[in-house]
């Protein structure tokens, strides 16, 4: 059976639409904390030895070269690559709010509810506007219409997508554009209240236009999730991460503020990549 | 077309551009092309003649069974009554073909007068308990090979993990499907008829018929399911759907028109087999129809008529004359007619479905 999602009129542990609160220690040891981990799929090591600690309410980037890990890791953190039938954790953990997420207590559709995720090609669902948006309610067994419709125009609008869809919310997804669609995909998965949201390089099908938009709705929405993005683009992590960790074959070679990554990076190697002097 | 103006130095012998240019291959390579041409065009036009004569002739001459020249045009009787024994006697210098009933209004109506018949088992009458058999068989063998295959085409796609005992099950589905009818039919008899104590009845034939198109059923669905975009599951479980969750919402919905189209080409096939039901479940001559029990429990333990193995007894099990042709024929063009409707539904239900889901 499942549990019936907390609705914001309930009392609801994380108040997402008030202020943050005062930042307290473990904010800044980090929302998410990887300790020493080590994946691979079969015999081939992908991951070495990552540390990393990704704080709340701002944006993560991940960047590096293709095959560096970077999406890797970024599946780990809602164990997504549970899916793959030889991937496997050599070492260390994954701590969310303190908790080992790959513990044996931990239910996986509840971190994934709570951990949402946009994927790189955008996945509407073939049903309508509407029903992508409350799949994930309906999974989780809201049946009340009332609060699903409030639910899909609250994340829609979080998405900057209402405007341009609340007349035709019972059309199928597949009828809008690439960046509509990505938007979608968002707000679909805001529709759950996650505490994190996940992106695997929400941009790269998209133009520069629709681009935009979406690096725009990613600084809105910091201020109420966790945002953590793998891109490929350095000018995008330049302009909207918070903090940037850079990745080379499975290893986390910096991880600093993006601003001090972009203007002067500690590692050669970061600063040749970031410069375009390889990747 | 000969290119005149490339026609350069044609006996330098050995040299790649005597031959590129030599007019005489040029010729010998399109008269191979065009025996190849019309040796393939022949080979397609001898398919059609085959088929077109096979139609024609069932057409023509179960038509004449099944259509008649008065209102309403369709041999209703045919259609609806059961089949029965031919009577053929001369009578005051003309011939009488009467069925069995009227045969028997017929001495009523004439007492005393005693002729010479010749019977001619099934000739008369209709095919109608045939009808309703065949599509008992099918419905209730399709709803079990339904009901196992596609819950082993999800096991298969959605949760068996890739690995030699995988693999091993898939050979063995492989080789269901390369089993003859008849070593099914023999099957079902000794599992199901006797071992199981059955008899011959419709639910040894459903489990016979079910188990023999499985292997189609399970290798079509598991396509159907393989053919949703991994990014469809990938999508639901990151919103917190179990695994369960997603097959049923997000998989299985857009799976089940392919499954359902190529489970259509399964009932041509459940109904068109003679040899699996021949020993489990059809009678040659039952008088009653199937929803004549006694108890409900009774329906699934008879046996039934069905149009395949029908056209197998009057065809094969009964001394040929002129008569017998009528329901021969008649037989196979409803037949024939009903696998085309299946067959027809299947094409427009995946016209419909491909329309409403593309990604």
């Amino acid at each position: 059976m499942v549990t019936v999602l907390d609705m914001p009129e309930t009392t609801s542990p994380i108040t997402l639409n008030q202020p943050a609160p005062a930042p307290e220690p473990e904010v800044e040891r980090g929302m998410i904390e990887i300790d020493r981990l080590g994946f691979a799929y079969g015999n081939h090591q992908v991951l070495h030895d990552v540390s990393l600690s990704i704080p709340a309410r701002a944006v993560t980037a991940f960047i590096g070269p293709s095959g560096c890990g970077k999406t890797t890791l970024l599946r780990c953190l809602n164990r997504m690559n549970d899916l793959i039938d030889s991937a496997r954790i050599t070492g260390g953990a994954i701590r969310i709010e303190g908790v080992d997420i790959n513990a044996p207590s931990v239910d996986v559709v509840d971190l994934r509810r709570r951990v949402g995720m946009v994927f790189q090609k955008s996945n509407p669902f073939p049903k309508s506007i509407y029903d992508n948006v409350a799949y994930g309610l309906r999974i989780a067994g809201v049946t009340k219409r009332a609060l699903i419709d409030e639910a899909v125009e609250r994340s829609l609008r979080s998405a900057a997508l209402w405007d341009e869809v609340k007349d035709r919310l019972h059309v199928s997804g597949y009828g809008l554009s690439g960046g509509q669609q990505q938007r979608l995909c968002i707000a679909r998965a805001l529709a759950v209240e996650p505490e994190i949201v996940l992106m695997d390089e929400p941009c790269s099908a998209l133009d520069p236009i629709a681009t935009a938009k979406v690096e725009e709705l990613i600084r809105q929405l910091k201020q109420q999730y966790t945002i953590v993005i793998v891109t490929h683009n350095m000018q995008q992590a330049g302009r909207c991460s918070d903090h940037t960790a850079f990745f080379y074959l499975g290893r986390l070679i910096e991880f600093d503020l993006t601003t001090k990554i972009f203007s002067n990076p500690g590692q050669r190697q970061t600063e040749e990549y970031i410069t375009g002097r390889f990747g | 077309m000969e290119d005149r103006g490339l026609r350069i130095e044609e006996h330098r012998g050995g040299s790649p551009s005597a031959i590129l240019h030599s007019p005489s291959l040029r010729r010998r390579g399109r008269l191979l092309e065009k025996t190849l041409f019309w040796l393939f065009r022949l080979a397609t036009y001898f398919v059609l003649a085959c088929a077109t004569y096979i139609f024609l002739d069932i057409g023509i001459k179960g038509g004449r069974t099944v259509f008649t020249s008065k209102a309403p045009f369709i041999n209703v009787p045919f259609l609806t009554e059961p089949p029965q024994t031919l009577y053929v006697f001369d009578f005051e210098g003309k011939k009488q073909t009467l069925s069995d009933r009227q045969f028997r209004e017929w001495k009523v109506t004439h007492p005393g007068v005693s002729v010479e018949a010749s019977s001619i088992a099934y000739s008369a009458g209709g095919i109608w308990p045939c009808i309703v058999g065949t599509a008992l068989l099918v419905v209730g063998s399709m709803i079990l090979a339904l009901g196992i295959g596609v819950s082993s085409a999800i096991y298969l796609s959605e949760y068996s993990r890739n690995g030699r005992w995988i693999r091993l099950v898939r050979i063995a589905i492989l080789n269901l499907a390369g089993v003859p009818s008849i070593v099914f039919g023999l099957f079902g008899f000794g599992l199901f008829v006797i071992f199981f104590g059955w008899n011959v009845s419709l639910i040894a034939g459903w489990f016979t018929l079910g188990l023999m198109v499985l292997p189609a059923i399970i290798t079509a669905s598991e396509e159907s399911l393989r053919a949703v975009p991994q990014g469809l599951r990938e999508g639901s479980l990151a919103l917190g759907a179990s695994k369960w969750q997603t097959i049923r919402k997000n998989v299985l919905p857009y799976a089940m028109p392919g499954i359902l189209t190529s489970s259509i080409l399964g009932i041509a096939r459940v109904a068109g087999e003679t040899a699996p039901i021949m020993f489990t479940a059809a009678y040659a001559m039952k008088d009653e129809m199937p929803w004549q029990v006694q108890r409900m429990t009774d329906f699934f333990f008879q046996g039934v008529m069905a149009l395949p193995y029908h056209i197998y007894v009057v065809s094969s099990k009964i001394p040929q004359n002129e008569y017998t042709a009528r329901v021969q024929y008649g037989s196979a063009f409803v037949f024939l007619f009903l696998v085309m409707l299946i067959a027809l539904t299947s094409i427009v239900l995946r016209e419909r479905s491909r329309s409403r889901l593309s990604w």
